[in-house]
């Protein structure tokens, strides 16, 4: 990848509100040229979306996280992404990862209540084709998503303020 | 009853405290204000430097150190400074670990300065230079830098301020508040002048690693410079240290000697616990620094667009993180701008006046702020610029 690409990338990675006209102006490159690299990585699949982190924890929304542990027989001729496609279509799974080691795959659910995830786990995916075997994880407290830290309050500026340096 | 005015020192007391300090009196007390006027970086100290401070409390080291500083720290401070900017130092006589860059200004200015020795100050800059060379018993001698010149010294206006009791020309490059660095080309013809006179130059290179473009030149690294040279430094804006208070100064042995003597008696030793992060953010902080330059010169671009889209001229700066726009246009002193833009769009830059009399006309605006925090700012600015059209 073009170092210019990869710089632009990792800028709207951080802040997707950033305009291509910023991103020019901060690179010092035709907004023409900022604009293609964008919508070149859009076409292709590079940029997944555009999402906003919200701390759900924060507000008096119910929300819970569970991380399941899933292990699955691998379908015969299409393998594994067969399986994750049947998971991964529901819209409660949040994130899906198919892994190394002791387990299969790494799902993550957000449901309203812990009964809501467990439900879906026990009616959806435990009698989901190929799957052996569920271990459910809930999440007690979220303290980094995303490279982001939790209750760090991104916009907080710790300097004093008066101080002529 | 005490007299006080009899008990207070007149050479403290004839130093007049700050002019702005009304401005940030009025910003203290208003809330949503868009504030560009930190002259510190917003990033938090990399994590592998706080951690090498917090090892080092595990570890109990809450000793003083030697009062030059820890040997480790200072042979750091050379092979930094050697591989940065080409420079010689011999850790065990020529480095001193100071308490951030400012007691290392003091300590230069009272090893050197007898009664009546002129102290030649470049102006617009930092406001510490002229009090601190008046209480070591000096004389300041401002040189006004221009506009025209990028803000430089210029050989003429050096040679113009320059008498026979000339002691210590001050260079603050990279320039704080104008952004305005000198080139190798520049500072060799600085020192064709004081390379024939008995000159001692105080290089304040406390922004070296923020230079955007051009590599920052260090003084003493021109040839027969290092003899009369006092480099100060520290880690201060490289790396996000400024809580620590942790800075240096490179200078000949005979004056070091001095200044050793000064701050032993003075300070002892810098913080410990500083001196232990510093050297982790020396040996392994190259990256830290480049990951910073890099956020502060996009947020530089941004910004200089930004003004120059509003009709506020200012030249594009080479360094630091400041940028100084000729408010001079409006009809209003830089004071009166800046309260007016205060009071009416809630937007905080410094008026260029805090930094002398030559800034006058200019404003001071940091860019050490979020690009979300800076675009805010600049649409705010724009409103404003509009309404004095």
């Amino acid at each position: 990848m073009k170092a210019l690409d990869k710089k632009v990338l990792h800028l709207i990675e951080e802040d997707p509100r950033l305009t291509a006209d910023n991103l020019a102006v901060m690179l010092e490159k035709e907004i023409g040229e900022i604009k293609e690299i964008i919508e070149k990585y859009e076409k292709n699949g590079v940029i997944v979306g555009y999402r906003t982190l919200i701390d759900w924890e924060e507000t008096d929304v119910e929300s819970v996280t569970a991380l399941i542990e899933l292990k699955v027989t691998p379908s015969r001729d299409k393998g594994y992404d067969k399986v994750a496609e049947k998971i991964y279509r529901y819209s409660e799974v949040k994130d899906m990862y198919l892994m190394s080691g002791g387990f299969d795959f790494t799902v993550i659910i957000e449901g309203k209540t812990m009964k809501e995830v467990a439900l879906f786990v026990a009616e959806k995916l435990a009698p989901c084709e190929g799957v052996i075997s569920t271990a459910t994880h809930f999440v007690l407290r979220k303290y980094k998503t995303e490279g982001v830290i939790h209750g760090a309050k991104a916009a907080e500026d710790k300097r004093e303020k008066g101080i002529l340096m | 009853m005490i007299d006080y005015s009899k008990i207070l020192s007149s050479k403290v007391t004839s130093i007049k405290p700050s002019g702005i300090r009304k401005f940030f009196d009025i910003l203290d007390e208003m809330d949503d204000v868009i504030s560009l006027t930190v002259g510190q970086p917003d990033f938090d100290t990399p994590w592998h430097i706080r951690e090498a401070g917090i090892n080092s409390l595990e570890d109990g080291r809450t000793y003083y150190t030697s009062n030059s500083g820890l040997l480790e720290f200072r042979r750091e401070v050379c092979n930094y400074l050697e591989r940065r900017f080409g420079l010689s130092y011999t850790p065990e006589t020529e480095v001193l670990c100071t308490v951030g860059g400012s007691e290392a200004i003091d300590l230069a200015m009272r090893a050197v300065l007898e009664p009546g020795d002129e102290v030649i100050v470049v102006e617009p800059s930092f406001v510490c230079y002229g009090p601190l060379a008046s209480l070591a018993g000096g004389i300041p001698v401002v040189v006004n830098t221009e506009l025209k010149d990028k803000f430089k010294l210029t050989p003429e206006k050096l040679l113009a301020a320059i008498s026979d009791k000339t002691k210590m020309l001050i260079l603050p490059y990279p320039s704080n508040p104008t952004g305005g660095i000198m080139t190798k080309e520049e500072l060799e013809k600085i020192a064709d002048i004081v390379r024939e006179r008995n000159i001692i130059v105080l290089s304040d290179e406390i922004y070296a690693e923020l230079t955007y473009g051009k590599k920052h030149v260090s003084f003493a690294s021109l040839p027969g410079m290092k003899e009369r040279t006092i480099l100060v430094s520290g880690l201060s804006k490289a790396y996000a240290m400024t809580g620590w208070r942790l800075g240096y100064a490179c200078a000949p042995k005979e004056i070091m000697q001095q200044m050793v003597k000064l701050h032993q008696y003075a300070i002892m030793c810098a913080p410990t616990t500083s001196q232990y992060a510093g050297i982790e953010a020396l040996r392994n902080g190259d990256e830290d620094i480049e990951f910073m330059k890099e956020s502060y010169d996009q947020r530089r671009k941004l910004i200089h667009a930004g003004l120059k889209k509003m009709g506020l001229d200012s030249f594009e700066p080479e360094g630091a993180f400041y940028i100084f726009p000729n408010i001079g246009k409006f009809g209003m002193t830089s004071e009166e701008f800046c309260e007016k833009l205060l009071y009416s769009k809630h937007v905080a830059i410094v008026p260029g006046t805090a930094f002398g009399e030559s800034g006058e006309g200019f404003a001071r605006i940091s860019y050490a702020y979020s690009v979300e925090h800076i675009k805010k700012a600049l649409e705010r600015m724009e409103e404003f610029i509009e309404a004095l059209k």
